[in-house]
């Protein structure tokens, strides 16, 4: 027995897809092929639904045949079980998916010890003649119980792996385990199991508070790379669904400079265009801040464009959703009605945290829809699911970015909480790219919302706080009165308006008559001066002629002297000058 | 006391393994005792006729069943406690 370790190591890269989302990607394609897997876990952790959707993955999926070994329950319980996974094994051909029934029969007596080599020679005709490649031994425990001796247990266990990798099958071995990891190790034959196989994945299931919590831990895995930490998962609607924890390489896959509208015109113009396609929208505020509203806005514009909106409402129901919007002029039945909106009632009563992520998933994806809403997020960390949550709020926020989906959550602050919020049980705030904050202002008896924008990455962003006010014309956003460090909001507001319109006419009427009255003023001195301007014309006029007559008289005067002098026979020179 | 019945035995075994040895020998060491000259034992090695195993829904090497008489039995094991055994295949332990 000792070489079966020693076994040739056939291409080690080569895995086995298990089809189970988020397994696969935690080993890097699921498990390795022609070698054997211990799958173990407490009573009821989901061993058998792993192996059996392993099978129907590589029967349906991958064209491998496989087989089917079930020591704990009828084939045909098994098979009908599963379809409530809408998985449809009974019609599969016994060809491709073969049941072997290994159940220990009642009236079965024992006497002296025994070793499984009857059935592996069976099994190994069966899987010759079919072509299999894979095969589960589903509660292994079942039979090994029935051997008399550690020793015979290790034996078998023994005799089980050799022979798998002689047939090179790609084994699962189920086998029940205490709920607790630390007794799993601890148990004989299981810890030794453990070091034999090539890999081994513990499944765990614990109630925290009343609420099913499960996760998934690949304990070893030879040759291989793969994630270490505890995976969340549920048991949905297909199966198994693993949550991969933060991701390392879809995050960054849809980044989109788009822009799409908040369904706020002045919210739009706030945000510098509305928000990003496939960015992550938080809006958060205390009860009754309009946070549903605000959200029912954005999938109005969102059905407006024609995309396709999932919108989930963990607080109430669908028509009441649609009712109540209905009174700030937001109408979504309509496209209820033509199938655009998808209204989901998920109120959390129903379970973990991470089954809620797996049902808006499975919503979103079923839908194809391009805006997701989730109204409030922050009901996913409700009694018992603390401290899953957030992990869970983080990875819907990743998952609908890989996907490009435009996601706005709302998120109910506690009232005993700061004005910020920034202490909400789900960080998220420093997940989301854009985070809405709203608030009340108490003030002269009234409560007036108020609406902030606290940070919306890589957009410009107004840092003003704006009134919101809901009507019956729908969503408007006002300017708060600020002035002399008085904030005003309401009535206050609306008065101080008021009184401000009164003054600022006061001062216009005002402007104008001091206007008039220096039009006037200046009207006189230009007539004034235009007189004065005449009066300077005559003068000159005047100046003029007097000028011409005393030139006229000259030439005169000097003619008449000359005729005077011929006259006379004058001298023609005069006297005491050379002549010419 | 009418004639004892004759009793018809097949055993499965998985090649020569330590148990099947074991059981085939206490089984014959059993008949010589207790069922001299009516007996038949069948051996089946499931090795080398797997569809047999397969058909006849043999899950654990060694398993031995009592064709007749009816009703069928069937004894799971090396068949060393021997008290059990006779008890499971209707026989009266000795006194």
């Amino acid at each position: 027995m000792k070489n079966v370790r020693a076994a040739p190591v056939k291409s080690s890269k080569k895995k086995s897809a298990t089809g189970i989302t988020g397994f696969d990607y935690i080993t890097n394609g699921g498990l390795p092929a022609g070698r054997t897997t211990l799958v173990v876990g407490g009573p009821g952790s989901g061993k058998t639904i792993f192996a059996a959707q392993f099978l129907l993955h590589g029967v349906t999926k991958c064209d491998e045949p496989g087989i089917f070994v079930a020591f704990e329950e009828a084939p045909e319980r098994i098979a009908s079980n599963f379809e409530a996974f809408g998985w449809k094994m009974e019609s599969l051909p016994s060809s491709k998916l073969f049941f072997m029934d290994a159940q220990p029969t009642a009236v079965l007596i024992q006497a002296g010890d025994f070793d499984i080599g009857g059935m592996l020679a069976a099994l190994g005709a069966q899987a010759r003649r079919m072509g299999a490649t894979r095969i589960v031994f589903d509660a292994l425990d079942i039979m090994m119980a029935l051997l008399p001796d550690a020793a015979a247990k290790r034996r078998e266990i023994y005799r089980l792996n050799a022979w798998l990798l002689e047939n090179n099958l790609t084994g699962i071995v189920t086998a029940r385990a205490g709920g607790h990891e630390a007794s799993m190790l601890g148990d004989g034959t299981y810890g030794f199991m453990q070091f034999m196989v090539d890999c081994a994945v513990i499944l765990n299931h614990r109630v925290t508070l009343g609420i099913s919590q499960r996760n998934l831990r690949v304990q070893k895995y030879r040759g291989s790379a793969f994630d270490e930490n505890e995976a969340p998962f549920v048991i949905g609607e297909g199966g198994i669904d693993v949550a991969v924890a933060r991701t390392r390489d879809r995050v960054d896959a849809n980044v989109s400079s788009e822009r799409v509208s908040s369904g706020v015109k002045r919210l739009d113009t706030m945000l510098g265009g509305g928000y990003y396609r496939g960015s992550s929208v938080r809006i958060a505020g205390f009860p009754g801040t309009a946070k549903t509203t605000l959200s029912g806005a954005f999938a109005e514009a969102a059905c407006l464009r024609g995309e396709r909106t999932v919108f989930i409402s963990c607080d109430s129901d669908g028509a009441e959703v649609v009712r109540n919007l209905t009174s700030v002029a937001i109408q979504l039945g309509r496209f209820v009605k033509s199938g655009l909106l998808l209204i989901v009632s998920a109120r959390t009563v129903m379970g973990s945290a991470e089954a809620m992520f797996s049902r808006i998933k499975s919503a979103a994806t079923l839908h194809n829809a391009r805006c997701l809403v989730v109204d409030p997020v922050s009901a996913m960390s409700k009694a018992g699911n603390e401290l899953t949550a957030h992990n869970v709020v983080e990875r819907l926020i990743d998952w609908s970015k890989a996907q490009g989906i435009t996601l706005v959550c709302t998120s109910l602050v506690d009232t005993s909480e700061g004005q910020m919020g920034a202490g909400t049980p789900l960080h998220i705030s420093t997940l989301a790219d854009t985070w809405i904050q709203l608030n009340y202002l108490v003030q002269a008896g009234e409560r007036n919302r108020g609406m902030s924008i606290i940070k919306s990455r890589g957009t410009a962003h107004s840092n003003q706080v704006r009134e919101l006010i809901l009507n019956d014309n729908g969503i408007t956003l006002a300017d708060i009165y600020t002035a002399r460090g008085e904030v005003l909001m309401g009535t206050l507001r609306s008065e101080k308006e008021s009184t401000e319109g009164i003054e600022r006419e006061h001062a216009r009427v005002q402007t104008k008559l001091e206007r008039v009255r220096l039009d006037a003023e200046q009207a006189e001195l230009e007539v004034r001066l235009k007189s004065v301007q005449t009066e300077l014309i005559a003068k000159q006029l005047e100046k003029e002629l007097l000028a011409r007559t005393t030139a006229s008289r000259k030439v005169g005067v000097s003619r008449r002297s000359a005729q005077t002098r011929e006259l006379r026979g004058a001298d023609t020179v005069k006297p005491g000058r050379k002549p010419q | 006391m009418s004639r004892p019945a004759h009793f018809k035995f097949r055993l499965y075994t998985a090649d020569d393994s330590q148990n099947s040895a074991q059981a085939l020998a206490n089984l014959k060491a059993l008949c010589a005792t207790y069922l001299p000259e009516r007996h038949d034992i069948e051996v089946i090695n499931v090795f080398s006729d797997p569809q047999r195993a397969l058909t006849d829904k043999i899950r654990m090497t060694p398993t031995l069943l009592k064709l007749a008489p009816l009703p069928m039995q069937r004894v799971v094991g090396t068949l060393s406690q021997t008290s059990k055994v006779l008890l499971a295949l209707g026989l009266d332990p000795p006194p």
